[in-house]
């Protein structure tokens, strides 16, 4: 029930998007995630993005983990 | 960046379990609140792959399973009104009430449809006026904005016809009552990463600070699961209890202030009964005034009796005090293709998940 995806936001209007998951594009409520930008991803959940991803903390986090695996 | 694919790396997560390896030494148990992420931890084959003495529990986060009987029998019973038309998420459909389902409703001619957002029943709503659209909305917090958008947003086009038969659960209040109950050892919690992205990090602070656990605030992915344990084992490895964050990309402090809200203008807090863990304060929530009118609990109903089926252990292996092997119905008289109980039913249920890896490895 708490299963939500990623996609990418290719176009907004008024308060709806077009987001790509997985080449498939879905119709998605902005409602509660207004200050999100054409190409960035949000996490949707029942027709609705609920978060914005972001990209900085995922690369730290991969950069962390590659360390803790050392991993060059 | 696809934040999918890169959380799914063979090396890193080798390196990561030979980590957990060389710090764990002793035997703990660690309980994955959202049924999801038990989905995860076995279908990514981690259970297998981390030390023995660190056991993994499946708590009570999968919302169909949690929903009492008496809440279904109430949405079956309205199902029967010639004038109804009842609106669920698919999960719902084959959990059994007491004596039918909504999916043995359905074939009985009963008007109910699966949606896989309310924006759907309220879709419904307007194209059937001379009908009342029911929508039985369960979930925990990560549904509650799409709940409650979609009940701001019929209120202020004037959609009279959309009730809400409310369901939903607030995640923090069960913990808070598992660890008081004490019934199960937890020594530290994977934290479900998709209700903090809505509600945050503080909801959950009294675990480490009245309670003295660790917890994890964690993403879904195979890497977030093993960095999540190794997080976890460090804690506990150096006696420490905090609530960390490792799914940083989603999930901020705050989470996100504007569904919040939304929340808050649609719902107010309630006491709310579980399966399982029976009556919890403010573990649920209700229409606010303006919206009361929206309430289809204020619907008259010819509700049957509530009554759970005797041998069922449902309500167990929520508070992990059972685990879905112990359970004498399981894969004999409970399949998922004959469901006694809803953990069998839901793709993220407990005793599901058992059957479809541990039974049935493929």
């Amino acid at each position: 029930m708490c299963l939500s995806v990623p996609g990418k936001v290719v176009e907004i209007q008024n308060n709806m998007a077009k987001v790509e998951v997985g080449g498939v594009l879905r119709d998605v409520s902005m409602a509660v995630c207004p200050d999100v930008a054409v190409g960035e991803y949000v996490l949707i959940h029942t027709g609705f993005a609920i978060q914005k991803l972001d990209e900085k903390e995922a690369l730290e986090t991969l950069d962390l983990l590659r360390r803790m695996a050392e991993i060059r | 960046m696809k934040f999918i694919d890169e959380f799914r790396n063979k090396e890193i997560a080798q390196g990561l379990i030979r980590r957990i390896f060389e710090i764990s030494t002793r035997p703990i148990q660690l309980m994955e609140v959202c049924g999801t992420h038990t989905v995860s931890f076995f279908r990514y084959g981690i259970r297998e792959m981390l030390p023995k003495h660190i056991r993994l529990l499946s708590g009570p986060g999968c919302p169909v399973c949690v929903t009492p009987n008496r809440d279904i029998d109430l949405a079956i019973a309205l199902s029967r009104q010639k004038d109804v038309l009842l609106a669920t998420f698919g999960d719902m459909m084959r959990v059994p009430g007491s004596t039918s389902s909504l999916q043995k409703e359905k074939a009985e001619g009963r008007n109910i449809r699966m949606v896989y957002s309310p924006l759907e029943a309220l879709r419904m709503a307007k194209e059937n006026s001379g009908k009342k659209v029911v929508f039985l909305a369960v979930g925990f917090e990560t549904t509650s904005p799409a709940i409650s958008l979609t009940l701001l947003q019929a209120y202020n086009e004037g959609i009279r016809n959309l009730y809400f038969l409310n369901s939903q659960k607030r995640v923090p209040p069960a913990l808070r009552a598992l660890l008081q109950s004490e019934k199960v050892q937890i020594d530290g919690f994977v934290l479900p990463g998709h209700v903090c992205a809505v509600i945050g990090r503080e909801p959950f602070q009294f675990i480490a600070r009245v309670f003295k656990r660790p917890a994890v605030i964690t993403g879904f992915e195979p890497l977030d699961l093993l960095q999540a344990v190794w997080m976890l084992v460090n804690q506990i490895e150096k006696e420490q209890a905090f609530v960390e964050i490792q799914y940083t990309r989603v999930v901020r402090d705050e989470g996100n202030p504007v569904a919040v809200s939304k929340m808050d203008q649609a719902f107010q807090q309630d006491g709310a009964l579980w399966r399982g863990l029976g009556w919890i304060p403010e573990s649920g929530c209700r229409l606010k005034y303006p919206f009361s009118s929206m309430d289809a609990r204020q619907i008259d109903a010819d509700v049957e009796p509530s009554r759970e089926h005797p041998g069922c252990l449902c309500g167990e292996i929520l508070q992990a005090v059972r685990t879905p092997p112990e359970c004498p119905l399981f894969n004999t008289v409970c399949h998922p293709d004959h469901p006694v109980g809803p953990c069998m039913v839901s793709i993220e249920g407990a005793c599901f998940t058992y059957f479809k890896y541990e039974q049935n490895p493929y």
